[in-house]
């Protein structure tokens, strides 16, 4: 199923990636040999089979106590962010002046 | 005293017990091998000498204390995949060239606290997503035994570092074949666990219910010893699974007489290499000899487990990857001119194209209006693989196949064919999604490429599939062969 280059821009602005004019027949082109790849699956019956939700069939994702664990490491981690002020991340503005 | 280098694991502890060789030395012996020969190979993006040497002055000291455990002051090296407190960890990417890790991953911390030596962070393809190493932001790695072949991938460095015996031992990660695939192409011992067996804590993760950490070695023996050393329980992952840690040294040795080992047919068809079956038909003889029973068993679902693989897999690494988002840590661009910029031009420029595409390809299948007809298909699909496995575990001890179709191929010539890449783990994709043990080793060579047999085994067996192939390696020296070009 060949993707169209209108499709294939979704999909990146979906996951906020940007291709350039040059890039977007080349991802077209693969993605599309990828999705036929996976096509296959439709050729397995699945009526009535419950899907896998752990790959241990038996157990299920563990719950923990509902307690403070972390102690506050704010200048270790901002230390390596790119961009912090005042103990904040800083982005570019979000919101509209008046 | 044979050459440093050629040793295992276990002979090394031996010297290392009897005091004929200090940690310091040891340490210092590989950090030059590295030095010397790793120009070749590209298989280390990082090398931590300042920090393994002190940290085998450490393990010295304790030795005269007469407190030192059997991997104390033994190097290893560790994939880039998995953080390492104050060290570099780029998982093989420019988004995280810059990321200097704030914490260490749980297996990191328990091989230190075991006494291991961290020689450096080994090359990978970009967040472990190839199998080859060419999508390594730091370049391909090049397979010892032919330099213009590749290593596999993802874990490539780890497997060529120990191939050309630049480490005794390495780490890996193994998602759909990442760690025994690499181990096929390297002639090398490499374990894929059971899901939940080693914590996936500070393992940068990928497709999180698929991705599982695990040992690279020359012998079965030094995988059992560093299995031990990385399982466990850890509160901080919540997949990690509260099972009991064998002595799975103490397992090694035990007789195969009355084991019953299955032959799945489907993986003798689909595009296997014909001398490369006959590698693996010597090895199954082999375990025949040691009286082990062989029987043909059938995993009908398991041709479609690479399809599968490519909606889950992708799926949860969309997911997972969302994370890079320039703010907090990693790649940011310049000059955003608003958050949408922000974010689209950072990841734009971090990830390379492999990752974009397969975070496309999960985008797509997670959206509006595609779910049910992927993703929900797909883990369908995935329970009527891991059922095949149960039904075969109940007539037989464990399995063995060919861990690839075919020896390493050459660099590039699979680069601009994703799909023909992704076929090469038609073998080994089928364990992650049952979340099985695997286990590769060396068993022979064609056109002096080493070829892999993999062993895959009921959930937390690991202990029979490292006790048949250290047996396998009683009768066989495939795996003490060396590659010419790290004499």
């Amino acid at each position: 199923m060949p993707l169209d280059r209108q499709e294939v821009e979704k999909i990146a602005h979906l996951a906020r990636l940007t291709l350039n004019e040059q890039q977007i027949p080349f991802y077209a082109s693969n993605i599309s040999k990828i999705l036929d790849l996976i096509a296959q699956i439709n050729e397995a019956d699945t009526d009535n089979i419950v899907p896998m939700a752990h790959p241990m069939e038996h157990l299920t994702q563990r719950m923990r106590e509902d307690k403070v664990t972390e102690t506050d490491q704010r200048e270790l981690f901002q230390a390596i962010a790119p961009s912090t002020e005042a103990g904040l991340y800083l982005v570019p503005k979000v919101i509209d002046e008046q | 005293m044979t050459a440093i280098h050629t040793m295992t694991l276990a002979q090394l502890s031996e010297e290392l017990a009897k005091k004929t060789l200090s940690s310091v030395e040891l340490t210092q012996y590989f950090l030059d091998r590295i030095e010397k020969l790793d120009k070749k190979y590209n298989s280390f993006i990082t090398v931590t000498a300042e920090h393994a040497l002190e940290k085998a002055k450490q393990c010295d000291a304790v030795r005269a204390q007469n407190q030192a455990g059997p991997l104390t002051g033994l190097p290893i090296a560790h994939k880039d995949i998995f953080c390492t407190k104050g060290i570099k960890t780029s998982c093989g990417s420019k988004m995280l060239d810059n990321f200097i890790s704030p914490y260490d991953a749980t297996m990191v911390s328990q091989v230190d606290a075991a006494g291991m030596v961290m020689l450096g962070k080994t090359n990978m393809d970009e967040f472990a997503m190839g199998s080859s190493n060419e999508t390594s932001f730091y370049g391909p790695v090049h397979n010892p035994w032919d330099l213009n072949t590749v290593p596999g991938g993802s874990s490539g460095g780890s497997a060529a570092a120990v191939a050309a015996r630049l480490t005794p031992a390495s780490s890996g990660t193994d998602t759909g074949g990442s760690i025994r695939q690499p181990a096929a192409l390297c002639g090398v011992t490499g374990l894929k666990p059971t899901y939940g067996r080693i914590s996936r804590y500070g393992m940068i993760a990928f497709a999180s219910s698929l991705d599982q950490g695990g040992p690279f070695a020359q012998t079965a023996e030094d995988v059992a010893m560093l299995l031990q050393a990385m399982s466990g329980f850890d509160p901080k992952d919540s997949t990690s699974v509260d099972v009991p840690v064998p002595d799975y040294v103490a397992l090694l040795n035990q007789s195969l007489s009355g084991k019953i080992i299955g032959i799945p047919k489907e993986y003798f068809k689909q595009g296997l290499d014909r001398e490369v079956e006959k590698r693996v038909q010597d090895a199954i003889a082999t375990f025949e000899k040691l009286g082990a029973r062989i029987q043909e068993v059938s995993l009908p679902t398991s041709p479609l487990s690479i399809s599968v693989y490519y909606v889950v897999a992708s799926a949860e690494c969309s997911s997972n990857l969302s994370r890079f988002d320039g703010v907090r840590y990693g790649h940011r661009c310049d000059n955003p001119k608003d958050l949408e910029d922000l974010y689209k031009r950072s990841r734009s420029e971090g990830f390379g194209d492999e990752v974009k595409r397969r975070i496309m390809v999960g985008t797509y299948a997670l959206s509006s209006g595609y779910y049910d007809a992927y993703y929900l298909k797909a883990q369908k699909v995935r329970k009527l693989i891991s059922d095949d496995f149960k039904r075969v575990f109940e007539q037989v001890d464990f399995l063995i196949g060919p861990t690839t179709p075919t020896p390493a191929f050459k660099i590039g010539e699979k680069a601009n064919d994703p799909v023909s890449m992704y076929l090469s783990d038609i073998y080994t994709i089928a364990t992650n999604l049952a979340g099985l043990p695997g286990l590769s080793i060396p068993a022979g060579f064609v056109n002096d490429l080493p070829v892999g047999v993999q062993l895959t085994g009921k959930h937390f067996d690991e202990g029979l599939l490292l006790n048949a192939a250290h047996c396998y390696q009683q009768q066989t020296d495939w795996h003490k062969r060396i590659p010419k070009s790290c004499a």
